[in-house]
């Protein structure tokens, strides 16, 4: 075998330094159940953890109890009898809006607050910028953290990442928020009143009075207003709110946190991989391994898929419909699982030293607690 | 064969010019929708395919080159027929529109260094969901003399039919109602109707919103809300595609070895005899893990039943792409092509 380690998840679970675990990946590769089972995992081990899932599937939500998206974790019930004792679960499902509402709410005064949530842009921000789950889910990450340590209420923080376009986006929200703070067009809008005019020769550069004259042209006075209103308003709470943005984001680079790439053996989904580990090995941030769902499993080994397909010819001109159905079906599935594991074996080429695990994919998806410990259970090889 | 589809519309979604494809995370909307171009590429028609995630998918399903923010030619096709590319780029199709319609020459670099080109396409609302689909709009109204004058006949239209590789299942409503939206924010002015003009365009006859699925629980979940949140919108949505449908030809035989039990006694017994026909002799543990696979096949293609039902409980046209098993390359697509033409996808 060229890899040179297993990813070992029971090893990662168990030690105690691990506190955080961020589940990343492509779309539709398992992340969500990924980070679900993990926390299931750990918990029946013997840890006191919180999950954090983004947008999960119905029947995964009812899995873990979740009937209500309230934005406040809740107990899951239903861990194993012989579970090591000490373990707790509790889950929730991030509400982005909500979770922006209660920064607003925390970091202005009342009435500034009331002006925030009632503008438009704010609205529109709140509820459907791509990109504000981002933003959300680093924030609720944080809050739960320092919750973590205030109250010594859970000693693993699990968290599935947003399923973004990319499954960089994750990373870059922190940072996209800070240069959109930092930037100069942000002061430019803020402070209408100093656009153009002295202000403008003020500041040398005389394309100000073109910007907002631009400005003025493409979004007409009353949008721009708008987006005046909402950027003074905010402007009061920036600051927390990067401050923790930035917390967070140095958090997620501590020895304490994991980050667990989720991957599928299909091209793009292990080129998403590929992009991923190399963005955390440049950030700094410490990757335990990649997970590889959906795996074809393969049995009878000992019969090749050339033999098989042979074989089947035969039977079928010997008019044994039923065995060279079989023995073709055992061809393809053979097929298959030797494509996946070349695909795997490709990409473990790549990366020498990142430990894998490969999960075979199950006949169907998860319904409860039960459904989640199988998971969990082919998880930790 | 995969379960029979629904019989689809006669004519092809003749009259469609823009077909959205869209799809959960991992269903192989980007599959689908490169195959769709092709067949239509396929009638000699002109086709656009435009992507809007930055993904490069485009050149990695056709093996070109990245795609650079230009239209380029991917493929070609029989009877004068071609697949264009477009990776849609927020940022440049911003200074593209500002220069278009708002002729700012120098302005539109003075925006870019103050930032407002970064606020626009990243942090500003819904403004680059409306940047990317109204590079698409603009590229289905474009037409081949773009000195076309009013009185003069009308000139021919730069592409016949566009193919939008659009965002996942999750984010096409909201996608789509970009324009809608945006033009609630902006309440007059040239971006007010523009997005009213986008909006229009998305609710007309001439558009088709079509969902890839697989037959599996969560993407069809993801299907099934997606359908009734596009037909809430009024968006008109075309067919549900199901990929990787994996119910094979020889389905009634293998069932005849289906024995669902910890062990198949009576199986065992027949495949060992009917192996021993054509004198091949194999182990015990063999022949129990041969008759574990085809329980495990006909177990999940009674999943797939069970979820075919839900999809056609949907109401609209389904369409079946059976698993590859050699994955996906430019051949795969070329095949799946032809079966979307075969099941009417295409006049």
């Amino acid at each position: 075998m060229a890899r040179t380690a297993e990813l070992d998840i029971d090893a990662l679970l168990a030690d105690r330094h691990t506190r955080i675990v961020v589940c990343c990946g492509s779309g539709g590769v398992g992340k969500t159940t990924t980070a679900a089972a993990l926390a299931l995992r750990a918990a029946e081990a013997g840890r006191q953890v919180v999950v954090l899932t983004i947008d999960p599937a119905r029947r995964l939500a009812q899995s873990l109890g979740l009937t209500e998206l309230d934005n406040v974790p809740r107990p899951v019930t239903g861990l194993a009898d012989d579970a090591a004792p000490g373990g707790r679960l509790d889950a929730m499902m991030l509400d982005m809006k909500r979770t922006f509402d209660e920064v607003v709410l925390a970091h202005s005064t009342p009435e500034a607050a009331e002006q925030i949530l009632a503008n438009p842009f704010y609205q529109a921000v709140s509820s459907s910028f791509a990109g504000t789950q981002e933003y959300m889910a680093m924030e609720k990450l944080g809050q739960l953290r320092s919750r973590a340590d205030r109250e010594g209420t859970w000693d693993l923080i699990v968290v599935d990442t947003p399923p973004s376009r990319s499954a960089l986006d994750f990373l870059d929200a922190p940072k996209r928020l800070g240069s959109f703070l930092d930037g100069r067009f942000i002061r430019l809008i803020a402070a209408p009143a100093k656009m153009g005019g002295r202000a403008g020769l003020r500041l040398v550069n005389v394309g100000i009075g073109l910007v907002s004259k631009t400005l003025t042209t493409v979004l007409g006075g009353e949008m721009l207003r708008d987006v005046q209103t909402f950027v003074n308003a905010l402007d009061t709470m920036f600051g927390g709110f990067r401050e923790r943005a930035d917390l967070t984001y140095a958090l997620l680079k501590e020895g304490g946190t994991a980050f667990v790439v989720v991957a599928a053996p299909e091209r793009d989904a292990l080129r998403e991989a590929s992009y991923f580990v190399a963005r955390l090995e440049q950030e700094g941030m410490p990757l335990a391994g990649v997970v590889v769902n959906r795996m074809q499993p393969s049995a009878a080994a000992g019969l090749t898929a050339a033999r098989a397909r042979a074989v089947a010819e035969q039977l079928a001109e010997a008019d044994r419909p039923a065995a060279s159905a079989a023995l073709s079906l055992h061809a393809e599935v053979s097929d298959v699982a030797a494509r996946h594991r070349n695909l795997v074996r490709r990409f473990t080429a790549g990366h020498p030293s990142i430990p894998v695990v490969e999960v075979a994919s199950l006949a169907q998806d998860v319904h409860d607690v039960d459904g989640l410990r199988e998971v969990a259970r082919r998880l930790a090889g | 064969m995969p379960p029979a589809p629904d019989p689809l519309r006669a004519d092809g979604f003749a009259g469609v010019r823009l077909h959205v494809v869209t799809g959960k995370g991992g269903t192989g909307k980007t599959t689908v929708a490169a195959a769709l171009a092709v067949a239509l590429a396929n009638r000699g028609l002109k086709v656009l395919l435009a992507e809007v995630e930055g993904r490069q998918g485009i050149s990695q399903t056709f093996d070109v080159p990245p795609l650079p923010t230009t239209e380029v030619r991917v493929a070609g096709a029989a009877h004068g027929g071609e697949v264009v590319g477009l990776a849609v780029d927020a940022k440049t199709a911003l200074l593209e529109y500002l220069q278009l319609f708002y002729k700012l020459g120098r302005a539109g670099g003075v925006l870019e260094r103050f930032g407002a080109i970064d606020f626009a396409t990243t942090i500003a609302p819904g403004v680059r969901d409306l940047l990317l689909i109204g590079r698409v709009y603009e590229a289905s109204r474009r037409r081949l003399d773009a000195k076309h004058h009013r009185g003069s006949p009308p000139e021919e239209l730069a592409y016949d039919a566009i193919v939008l590789d659009a965002p996942p299942t999750g984010r096409i409503p909201r996608f789509l109602s970009v324009g809608a939206e945006v033009a609630g924010l902006a309440r007059m002015g040239p971006i007010h109707s523009q997005a009213g003009s986008i909006t229009e365009l998305l609710h007309s006859p001439a558009t088709r919103v079509h969902v890839v699925t697989l037959l599996e629980e969560m993407p069809v979940q993801e299907t099934v809300d997606a359908v009734a949140e596009l037909r809430e919108l009024g968006m008109p949505v075309g067919a549900v595609i199901i990929n990787q449908a994996r119910a094979r030809e020889d389905l009634d035989a293998l069932a005849d070895l289906d024995e669902p039990r910890a062990t198949h006694p009576v199986a065992a017994a027949q495949l060992a005899a009917d192996l021993d026909a054509v004198g091949l002799d194999l182990p015990p543990a063999t022949v129990e893990a041969l008759l574990d696979q085809v329980h495990r096949h006909t177990e999940r293609v009674a999943l797939e039943v069970e979820q075919l039902a839900v999809l056609e409980a949907i109401g609209q046209p389904l369409v079946t792409v059976p698993f590859l098993i050699d994955g996906i390359d430019l051949d795969a697509v070329t095949e799946i092509a032809d079966l979307l033409a075969d099941q009417g996808m295409v006049p």
